[in-house]
């Protein structure tokens, strides 16, 4: 047993390291540091960036521009992006649709999406949830029906992230409500976001940002061509994603440069007559995040190395990774929030100013914003389903 | 990185694994309990013929080389058997001490005695009011002529009843909560002037209260240098913390995998309990925290074994403390409820796994104690 990086593994942590302290621009840098909203063209400034270098799909075969690292590699690059603060790249494309399309596209589809994917030529966006299908994904309404060479869409998405950038959305639609299995009659369809009949409306979440948004769809026309894997089939290839998830789900890189950043602002912040990073009552909250994120790490590295040797995919251990990771970033974002104390209050500037904290006015949105972690991408309840069922067989 | 165990480890933790299967199962263990000593000479005579008791000491010792981690798998095997055998507090305790501090006709004299099971120690050091400083020592050793006299009183003595040698701490200079001053001594159990107030601890192993008037040791039962003990006592100290978090992976594993095999199998309202998502989730929490506990386990036994910075290694010995005494209550006390009344029962395992864990908590300081060294320990 050995807990630390190979040789082999600590250069090319230097490399990835060095190279984005050396191309990770100023502005993005500070953006995601001062927690700011980021535009559309700061997600696909990056994501170019990384495509130029090519290291924009790791994990994709390297015919299509994959880097052909293993999956402890691939851990490596993605936490030091963490680490480092880089602007998230949006998996829609790179790392959701794109699977579907390696696995169950037709040469046609692959040819004509990936290389778009990988430029950053197409912003994507993934339309799973509806209103009345949250947890219950399996029971989505939206509505496709066949009329020649077009499906005819009608329904409504929820919770649509990103969608106000995106050019092209990939959904979950029913083609049959006549199956006996509710799973069975729900089909997998790509769709340009400038198809008539598609209205986006904003969400605007409790911290005022636009992230989220419900799509309506009102009799849009979908070419047959644009149906992925076959009619019906849709669950299959949902189902297939999931167990595709990224091992990176912990994201520990992001919170381990959270918490020097709060232990750098909780040293700064004057609890009676000292600095609050030395106040027991605050300081055993903080060990404990620490000491919880530590183990984490950990984890996450023995599931890696369990991976390499056994070539099995993660399964429910993700669930794990999802459920800590969660956890960790949201009691990271409470602290912050404990620690700025009476100046949690500030929330938008009059004029933008000069001398606008920035920073500390976005902590208090940030922990609002940090709610949505153990809602999203399979609630932390429904994680703990996926255990109970997959590994203890409950 | 590399999380498994190599040939060798694998080895050794099938055949304590088998040997526990079959020759340590849970009516074997509630005998040896039973019995006056509390503890098999047949179970130790075959630790000694596995090769158990020589894992971490030197092969001129007759052992093997090894380290934490080649006892990781070992340790677990215990846990899960809650085996009462005197393991850590002679081979991963006193012997350590022995062996880091000890000169070389010390170590001569004593480790290959240990290796072949014929040797039980264990170390008194814990004083009334000490909690968990390991430097409140207030026994007193002062040189007459030739020989020491060692006074004092040292409370829950693990081991001790079955020790043949004791290592005893005690001041040689300043006061009683001084980081120096503390010096270590060989004792015989059964040397003049020492007693013992013998008795069961909660989680059924034999402990004593130890009380040395006047014992008469002779220059060569100074253990390490005079005054200098502090460090040597930390580092074994850290050395047990972390085989004993290995010990509560096992034990947890045991409380986990009862209470998951009860959810499957008791009956309410025609059904299993397990398919109760209250308490589907209680248990899924039960095994991420074994999980996390695992992952801090395994770091901690690194960090005894290959950290040369003493800080950086007391710390995240500290760090899997903590995680590890919040997961043993966690974990225990969950397998009790999820159990029902049957948990509460001392005819089910389960019951004994809780006593366990729970001593595990606090043995060798609690999470609070473990909070504040790793706060105390921050760099930044």
């Amino acid at each position: 047993m050995d807990l630390n990086y190979s040789p082999e593994e600590l250069s090319f942590r230097d490399e990835v390291r060095g190279w984005l302290n050396a191309n990770l621009p100023d502005n993005l840098r500070r953006k995601v540091a001062e927690y700011q909203e980021l535009t559309r063209e700061d997600l696909l400034g990056w994501h170019r960036i990384l495509a130029r270098k090519g290291w924009v799909a790791p994990s994709w075969p390297k015919e299509w521009g994959g880097t052909g690292w293993n999956v402890v590699q691939r851990y490596i690059f993605e936490e030091e992006c963490g680490y480092a603060g880089t602007p998230p790249l949006i998996p829609f494309g790179l790392s959701m649709c794109a699977p579907v399309l390696l696995k169950f596209g037709t040469e046609a589809q692959k040819k004509r999406f990936l290389p778009r994917i990988y430029n950053g030529e197409d912003f994507w966006c993934q339309g799973y949830s509806e209103p009345g299908s949250g947890s219950d994904l399996a029971s989505l309404k939206t509505k496709a029906q066949r009329q020649g060479d077009h499906y005819v869409v009608n329904g409504q998405k929820i919770w649509t992230t990103l969608a106000h950038y995106a050019d092209w959305i990939f959904c979950l639609v029913r083609t049959d409500s006549g199956t006996s299995k509710r799973q069975e009659g729900i089909s997998f369809l790509l769709f340009d976001m400038k198809t008539p009949g598609i209205t986006v409306r904003p969400l605007v979440l409790m911290d005022g940002g636009h992230e989220v948004n419900e799509v309506f769809f009102d009799d849009v026309k979908v070419p047959v061509e644009n149906l992925v894997f076959e009619e019906g089939k849709g669950w299959t290839v949902a189902k297939y994603l999931l167990g595709h998830e990224r091992m990176n789900t912990g994201r520990i890189g992001a919170s381990k440069r959270e918490l020097a950043k709060l232990k750098e602002f909780a040293a700064k912040q004057v609890a009676n007559g000292r600095p609050l990073i030395d106040d027991v009552r605050f300081r055993d909250k903080l060990s404990r995040v620490e000491i919880e994120l530590t183990a984490l790490e950990i984890t996450n590295l023995r599931f890696l190395d369990q991976m390499r040797r056994t070539g099995q995919p993660p399964g429910a251990d993700v669930s794990m990774l999802k459920i800590k990771g969660t956890e960790i970033q949201q009691a990271l974002s409470e602290l912050m929030m404990q620690a700025v104390g009476p100046l949690a209050q500030p929330f938008k500037p009059a004029n933008g100013g000069d001398g606008f904290d920035f920073f500390t006015a976005a902590i208090a949105p940030r922990y609002c914003n940090m709610r949505k972690t153990t809602i999203y991408a399979g609630s932390n309840e429904i994680q703990r389903n996926i255990i109970s069922k997959m590994t203890l067989g409950l | 990185m590399n999380f498994d165990y190599n040939e060798e480890q694998q080895l050794l933790a099938d055949s304590i694994r088998r040997f526990i299967a079959k020759d340590y199962d849970f009516e074997t263990r509630k005998k040896i309990v039973a019995s006056a000593e509390g503890a098999s000479a047949d179970v130790w005579r075959t630790f000694a013929e596995m090769g158990l008791l020589g894992i971490p000491f030197a092969s001129a010792h007759g052992g093997f080389g090894g380290g934490a981690i080649d006892l990781m798998s070992v340790m677990e095997a215990i846990g899960e058997g809650l085996v009462v055998e005197p393991f850590l507090c002679t081979v991963g305790l006193a012997g350590q001490l022995v062996a880091r501090g000890g000169s070389e006709a010390q170590r001569n004299a004593l480790l290959p005695a240990i290796v072949e099971g014929r040797l039980k120690m264990a170390f008194a050091h814990t004083e009334n009011g000490a909690r968990y400083d390991l430097a409140h020592v207030a026994a007193t050793a002062r040189p007459a002529g030739k020989v020491w006299l060692l006074d004092g009183e040292k409370r829950v003595v693990l081991g001790a009843p079955l020790a043949d040698k004791l290592v005893v701490s005690a001041r040689t200079s300043g006061k009683t909560a001084d980081a120096k001053g503390i010096s270590l001594f060989l004792v015989d159990r059964a040397a003049a002037g020492v007693s013992l107030r013998p008795y069961a601890t909660l989680d059924e192993m034999r402990a004593a209260d130890v009380v040395l008037k006047g014992v008469e040791v002779g220059a060569d039962a100074l253990l390490g240098k005079e005054g200098e003990a502090g460090p040597l006592i930390e580092e074994a100290v850290d050395f047990a913390t972390a085989l004993m978090c290995a010990e509560a992976v096992g034990a947890m594993k045991h409380a986990n995998d009862a209470t998951l095999e009860y959810l499957k199998t008791r009956k309410q309202f025609g059904v299993p309990i397990g398919t109760f998502q209250a308490l589907q989730h209680r248990m899924v929490d039960m095994v991420i925290a074994a999980e996390q506990a695992r992952s801090m386990a395994c770091l901690a036994c690194a960090k005894v074994d290959g950290e040369k910075d003493a800080r950086e290694r007391a710390r995240l010995v500290s760090a899997a403390k903590v995680k590890i005494a919040d997961a043993c209550r966690q974990v225990s006390q969950e397998s009790i409820q999820l159990h029902g009344g049957m948990g509460m029962t001392e005819e089910l395992k389960v019951s004994h796994s809780f006593r366990r864990l729970t001593m595990i908590a606090q043995q060798f300081g609690d999470a609070e104690h473990h909070l504040a060294r790793f706060a105390a320990l921050d760099r930044g």
